[in-house]
């Protein structure tokens, strides 16, 4: 250690900065965000791309957009003033006749779409009608599959952030403030770490309407410890530290020592673990959905999709494909988890 | 034949990752030769030493190291496995971490003597005991029985030279073999080394930084420098007449005293003081052993009673060892440890309220020892000095805020001059000494009238050292800043106090002017302090 550190060398980039270099570097993990992200956007517009409506509607010189109003079937000349079905054979005819037209999504079945035209007895195996087939109710499989993919990825995120909120909060004071505070919470922490969160779910779906929102506030009432117990860890490590000391003298504040200081330094763990919390939030609703504990029946998910396949054995397709896109989900997140945990290693950051 | 020397380095290149961090190295060690290698930290010389047993990690060694005739370069693993400790022994800076904790110390070292000469389990530990016994650890047979945890700093170290000495290696390579220990224990270990080096007649390549250790202890001196050895030769030639550049740099380092004299007259016209304690008592803690500590918790005490005065534009230096409670003082002067007792600073005490100690806190700052630890690894420049005005200053805009810190970047000699965006850096591309700047910076930028320096120069290299003392000395002159400065080492309060006290066991011993303290110590304590200093 001299004093000769190259001057004139400009200003390197911040730790984070680097550490998001690291992980570009990773192929593997780079690729399997851009995929992932992909595949989340895409599923974020599932309406458009796996819909029972046509996007637009050129019937008699007007334009109509179904999937913003519904139009009754007498619009179109049908008989009844019930909502149109666009995938009835009379419909069809009406709409692309006389220099009529409309655009339909690729895949034209919505997730509960029941096809009652289906040339093939329920299930059907994969057709030039439904290209991965349907389930039991004659319901299109990869529309089940868009929709279900986006409800367990958008419930995993959401449980994953509100995990890491409480997780960091609780970790953070416990960690922070030490003495009794610390010792009365982990306490608290053991208690409820012995609930039996499973029997708790039998009891609540059987007291109360099941709900995607009730699934999420029970999970995530047991979803912080884990994390919590890092946080608390990496505080107690920091809040050592002469930095920390140096803000003190200064007279910060608290929270602010804690939100400026502490927090940034502490956030290896958390970052590193997020993929895997995702993977994990992800593969809990799915078990509980195979369970029949999970989403309201009629939710597309991909655990009931699998509850499905493992009923009629003989539709392979079923649970091939939900499968499929299940390892493929979580495979995706733990080579992010890897490239991350690499990117944040201060040992590989030396190399 | 005879001339021939025990161990023969020639060409030595160690490169880690493509990075060359020793290159070229030459030199020689005869049988019985006390060599000293002499470096700053980044010099390469610990790995010198680790590359001559092929113990530097991941290193790319090239060039030669012949010892007794053989290239120990050319050895296989297994060959060398067999010089490792039965010719060449190697003892470590932090005797801590290099003796298994899980193991006793005698059990260590008969562990090496079954090892290596193939004694019986109840012969080793027979000879453990009495190598212990040599190394000067009284009751050998008890203290074989003890885990390294249960001794202390000096005895854990003379239990390592024990296992290093138990195979009666012909060169031993000392690694900053006192640096981890306190002063008056550092003497003794060496008067260990020079005995036994006597005694058993084996060559000693001590590596350090010290130049008292050398000059104390070594036959010829070779000095390093960024992995060139630039010179080298016999220790009173190399002192006496230094032929290169650094080696007078590192010779000159020795800090100088530059600071405000205190005028006569306010020695008696009661001066006015910016740190008042009287009877100060600061206590953690402890857990009780057995079943006493479920139900009350004991207590340490760890400074009793302590009475000083700060004077206005002087430095009160606080000397002492590790454990003696210095920083425990400092930390209780700046508000952050509970303290009974009386303590005014500038007229005000601390209270247990936030807002109240606010102003209070704008006129005592701090510096810490580890530059290293003390600047947050994830705030750029710009925040860290900032945050003073932040929090005392809020109604500063941002740019006012950053002319500021560039003001006071600039009375610690960093500028946009020789770090282009400055402000943007975090502090890892900083050296010891420039962090220990930045440091300063963020604690000035709120213009206290107190600095505590807790061991600011401790971490780092003898050069830059001086530079340091040499920036807080001007500015205490230009700024009238006063300062308490805690530190263990004799010559940085003999550069900047005024006033000293003597710290042991958290009560203060001594206490006085610089001259009184240093030139004529009454405590015995402190005449040992002085004297291994010298």
């Amino acid at each position: 250690m001299t004093d000769s550190t190259n001057p004139s060398a400009p200003p390197s980039l911040g730790p984070s900065r680097r550490a998001w270099l690291r992980f570009k570097r990773n192929r593997l993990g780079f690729w399997s965000l851009v995929i992932f992200c992909t595949l989340v956007v895409l599923s974020l517009f599932a309406e458009v791309i796996s819909n029972d409506k046509p996007l637009v509607v050129r019937y008699q010189g007007q334009f109509y957009y179904p999937l913003v109003n519904d139009y009754p079937e007498t619009t179109f000349g049908g008989d009844f003033l019930t909502p149109t079905d666009y995938l009835d054979p009379f419909i069809r005819e009406k709409i692309n006749a006389d220099g009529n037209w409309a655009i339909f999504p690729i895949n034209p079945y919505g997730a509960n779409t029941l096809n009652y035209f289906a040339k093939e007895p329920n299930p059907s195996r994969p057709t030039r009608d439904n290209w991965l087939g349907t389930d039991d109710r004659g319901r299109d499989l990869l529309a089940q599959l868009i929709y279900g993919f986006r409800l367990n990825v958008l419930f995993g995120l959401a449980l994953t952030v509100i995990g890491v909120f409480l997780g960091v909060l609780t970790g953070a004071i416990q960690g922070f403030f030490g003495g009794k505070t610390d010792l009365f919470f982990q306490r608290f922490i053991e208690v409820w770490t012995s609930m039996p969160e499973l029997y708790l779910l039998i009891i609540f779906s059987a007291v109360f309407a099941p709900s995607v929102s009730l699934l999420l506030i029970l999970l995530s009432l047991f979803g912080w410890m884990g994390l919590s117990d890092y946080v608390r860890a990496e505080f107690l490590r920091n809040r050592q530290m002469d930095y920390v000391r140096a803000a003190r003298a200064l007279g910060v504040d608290n929270w602010r020592i804690m939100w400026r200081h502490i927090l940034p330094n502490s956030m290896t763990p958390v970052v590193s673990f997020l993929p895997f919390r995702m993977s994990a939030a992800i593969l809990a609703l799915t078990s509980l959905d195979f369970l029949g504990l999970g989403v309201p029946p009629g939710t597309p998910s991909l655990g009931e999709l699998l509850s499905q396949g493992k009923n009629s054995i003989d539709a392979w397709w079923i649970s091939l494909s939900t499968f499929a896109v299940l390892v493929v989900t979580l495979l995706l997140l733990t080579f992010m988890g890897d490239a991350l945990r690499d990117a944040l290693d201060p040992r590989k950051a030396a190399q | 034949m005879s001339t021939a020397a025990l161990l023969e380095v020639k060409g030595l290149q160690v490169a880690f990752g493509g990075k060359t961090v020793v290159r070229g190295v030459d030199f020689n060690i005869q049988a019985g030769e006390k060599l000293a290698l002499v470096g700053e930290s980044g010099s390469g010389k610990t790995v010198t030493a680790l590359s001559l047993l092929k113990l530097a990690l991941n290193a790319d060694v090239q060039g030669q190291a012949r010892f007794d005739g053989q290239d120990l370069m050319q050895l296989s693993e297994r060959q060398l496995r067999g010089v490792r400790g039965s010719d060449i022994a190697m003892i470590f800076q932090e005797p801590m971490t290099a003796l298994n904790p899980l193991y006793t110390v005698g059990n260590q070292i008969a562990e090496v003597l079954q090892l290596k000469q193939a004694l019986s389990a109840r012969d080793a530990l027979q000879a453990a005991v009495e190598l212990i016994a040599k190394t000067g650890i009284p009751e050998a047979a008890r203290r074989a029985q003890a885990y390294p945890h249960q001794l202390s700093g000096g005895q854990r170290q003379r239990a390592m030279i024990a296992m290093a000495l138990a195979c009666k290696p012909r060169l031993l390579l000392a690694d900053e073999p006192t640096t981890a220990l306190d002063v008056t224990v550092r003497g003794q270990i060496l008067d260990l080394l020079t005995d036994l080096q006597r005694e058993t007649g084996m060559a000693v390549l001590l590596i350090t930084h010290d130049l008292h250790l050398v000059r104390k202890f070594a036959d010829r001196v070779a000095v390093m420098e960024q992995g060139h050895l630039v010179e080298q030769g016999p220790v009173d030639t190399v002192f006496a007449n230094p032929q290169h550049a650094y080696t007078r740099k590192l010779l000159a380092s020795r800090p100088e005293r530059n600071v405000v004299e205190r005028l006569a007259a306010t020695d008696n016209a009661a001066p006015s003081a910016v740190i008042e304690a009287a009877a100060v008592n600061v206590a953690y803690p402890v857990p009780l052993p057995g079943f006493k500590g479920w139900f009350r918790q004991g207590q340490f005490d760890a400074v009793k009673n302590a009475n000083f005065v700060l004077r206005p534009g002087l430095t009160l230096g606080i000397v002492g060892e590790s454990g003696s409670g210095k920083s425990t003082l400092a930390l209780a002067a700046l508000g952050l440890l509970p303290f009974t007792g009386a303590l005014h600073l500038t007229g005000q005490t601390w209270s247990r309220d936030a807002q109240a100690n606010k102003a209070l806190r704008r006129a005592v700052q701090v510096v810490f020892q580890d530059p290293f630890s003390s600047l947050s690894p994830r705030m750029t420049v710009e925040e860290i000095v900032g945050e003073g005005l932040v929090v005392h200053a809020p109604e500063l805009n941002a740019a006012a805020r950053r002319s500021q810190v560039l003001k006071a970047l600039e009375e610690v000699g960093l500028d946009e001059v020789q770090f282009p965006g400055l402000l943007a850096r975090y502090p890892h591309e900083f050296s010891g000494g420039q962090r220990q700047r930045l440091a300063v910076a963020r604690a000035l930028i709120v213009q206290p009238q107190v600095l505590v320096l807790d061991e600011p120069t401790s971490a780092l290299d003898v050069t830059i050292q001086k530079q340091v003392l040499a920036l807080l000395q001007r500015l205490q002159r230009e700024k009238g800043l006063s300062y308490l400065l805690i530190t263990h080492d004799v010559d940085v309060i003999r550069a900047m106090a005024h006033d000293v006290i003597v710290m042991k066991d958290g009560d203060i011993v001594e206490s006085g002017t610089v001259e009184q303290v240093l030139d004529a110590p009454q405590n015995p304590y402190t005449q040992r302090l002085v004297a291994a200093a010298q």
